[in-house]
């Protein structure tokens, strides 16, 4: 990859100027398909526009010291690595150099969720707290499931390299692994059934509590670039190999519009679940699942 | 006003995020607010969200007359909402203390303590007065930016097409 390429990725598709609205546009999908399930129009198209419009005009409360400036800092680390997570997504073809790393995907995906941890902890508030508890927990809970699912793909394709794993054929055990990482994904964008971390009745939306304004907007932000990038890698995963570029796009973008449209059904369907049946059923179920699909990924290897 | 100001303007009026608070109301024109989300009437079509977080709203709806315990939970959750902000009275008991008038529990009404915005009146007031109300906070709230509350009072009452 040169370094026009690799711009024009970070900056263009699949980056800033393809994610951001994209964010807003994910955004709207999963309140407006909430809304028509429900039977009501739901909001115009533009409102996370407004919304986001909105917050940057809004005061923010005074903040000193050391934890004020941690308190600003958070909202801005988690919209840099959910944007960097987008960028890292194979759409375009590259030519050579850095392919994209699914390690390194990972592990900006997992950076707003260590975020939000350390600023419901930096906000001093009970509700803050008991928030950050219960997205660590919540955390530690799915991504056993998550990283497993994630091995064993690289396991069964012999590669961390996203852009290797886009261009080979899809295996059963890939499909597995995909499966795995679909049941995650509620858990990671704070759904339904498990929005348990910014539950807006019981501790008055958890780590966000204290934070208004332009760090708020940046908050929602990294929400919607969340939604982009794990759609996004699920849609790299799933989506067959296409040389022509544009068609590629268009299937990919496809593929993220149907999870996102699955994942609000989802959401619509379910009432948010108590701490420990959320924990057991990622650690008894799912774990189960995801052991499964690494020893048959190794097994699938040792033959090999 | 520069396009900035006018796209501010027009997020505000789209996108008001409200605060429910309880001043010692009956719960009846709490229902109400409520029912106003609900798929019969449907405030989101106006971007209404019902925010968690004081922090987060730009419009607090207060209902109940008041009492001497509500006070000071009142002024603090006044003064955790944020620049610019709009209160909305919910209800005749907010405006007036209703039937609890001249109770030694009360220390009402509610602009006693802080600056109210519009009333909507109403014992309880219809989910179609209430969206009215909303609607005409975020209009003040669009036109006020920044600005100190103004002391023009804004009544909101029932379309006069859909009154029982």
């Amino acid at each position: 990859m040169n370094l026009t390429t690799a711009l024009a990725r970070l900056l263009i598709f699949p980056g800033l100027l393809f994610a951001i609205p994209a964010a807003w546009f994910f955004l709207w999908v999963e309140r407006k398909s909430v809304a028509l399930m429900q039977g009501r129009v739901g909001p115009p198209f533009m409102q996370p526009f407004f919304d986001f419009i909105k917050l940057l005009g809004k005061t923010t409360p005074p903040r000193s010291g050391v934890g004020g400036l941690l308190m600003r800092a958070w909202p801005l680390i988690a919209v840099s690595a959910a944007a960097g997570a987008v960028g890292l997504l194979p759409v375009l073809p590259s030519s050579g150099g850095f392919e994209g790393d699914l390690i390194l995907l990972l592990a900006l995906l997992e950076l707003p969720s260590m975020c939000i941890i350390a600023a419901g902890f930096s906000s001093r508030s009970i509700f803050g707290e008991i928030g950050s508890a219960r997205e660590a927990v919540l955390s530690v809970a799915y991504n056993v499931v998550f990283l497993l699912a994630i091995v064993s793909i690289a396991a069964a394709q012999h590669t961390f390299r996203l852009e290797s794993l886009a261009a080979l054929p899809a295996t059963p055990m890939r499909w597995l692994g995909v499966l795995a990482l679909l049941v995650c994904l509620p858990a990671k964008l704070h759904l339904n059934p498990f929005s348990l971390p910014n539950a807006e009745q019981e501790i008055y939306s958890g780590p966000m509590v204290e934070y208004a304004g332009p760090e708020l907007a940046m908050w929602e932000l990294s929400h919607g670039l969340e939604w982009v990038a794990a759609t996004g890698l699920v849609a790299t995963l799933a989506a067959p190999y296409i040389t022509l570029w544009w068609l590629a796009a268009l299937v990919f973008v496809g593929i993220m519009v149907a999870i996102v449209l699955a994942l609000s059904t989802l959401a619509s369907a379910t009432a948010r679940l108590a701490i420990d049946t959320t924990v057991r059923f990622y650690w008894q179920c799912t774990l189960i699942f995801a052991v499964l699909a690494v020893s048959s990924a190794l097994f699938m290897r040792l033959r090999s | 006003m520069n396009l900035w100001n006018k796209l501010m303007c027009y997020s505000r009026r789209h996108s008001p995020w409200l605060f429910h608070m309880n001043s010692g109301s009956c719960n009846g024109c709490d229902i109400e607010l409520v029912a106003s989300l609900t798929p019969r009437y449907d405030a989101e079509q106006l971007g209404v969200r019902l925010e968690g977080s004081p922090r987060h709203a730009d419009i607090l709806c207060i209902t109940g007359p008041v009492t001497h315990n509500a006070v000071s939970a009142i002024k603090t959750v006044y003064d955790q909402v944020l620049g610019p902000k709009a209160v909305i009275a919910i209800g005749s008991c907010p405006a007036t203390t209703n039937v609890f008038i001249d109770s030694r529990t009360l220390d009402g009404p509610l602009n006693k303590h802080i600056p109210v915005d519009v009333y909507v009146p109403g014992c309880p007031p219809r989910p179609d007065a209430i969206i009215q109300g909303v609607a005409k906070a975020a209009e003040i709230l669009a036109a006020r930016g920044n600005n100190p509350p103004s002391t023009e009072i804004v009544i909101a009452e029932t379309p006069a097409e859909v009154q029982p």
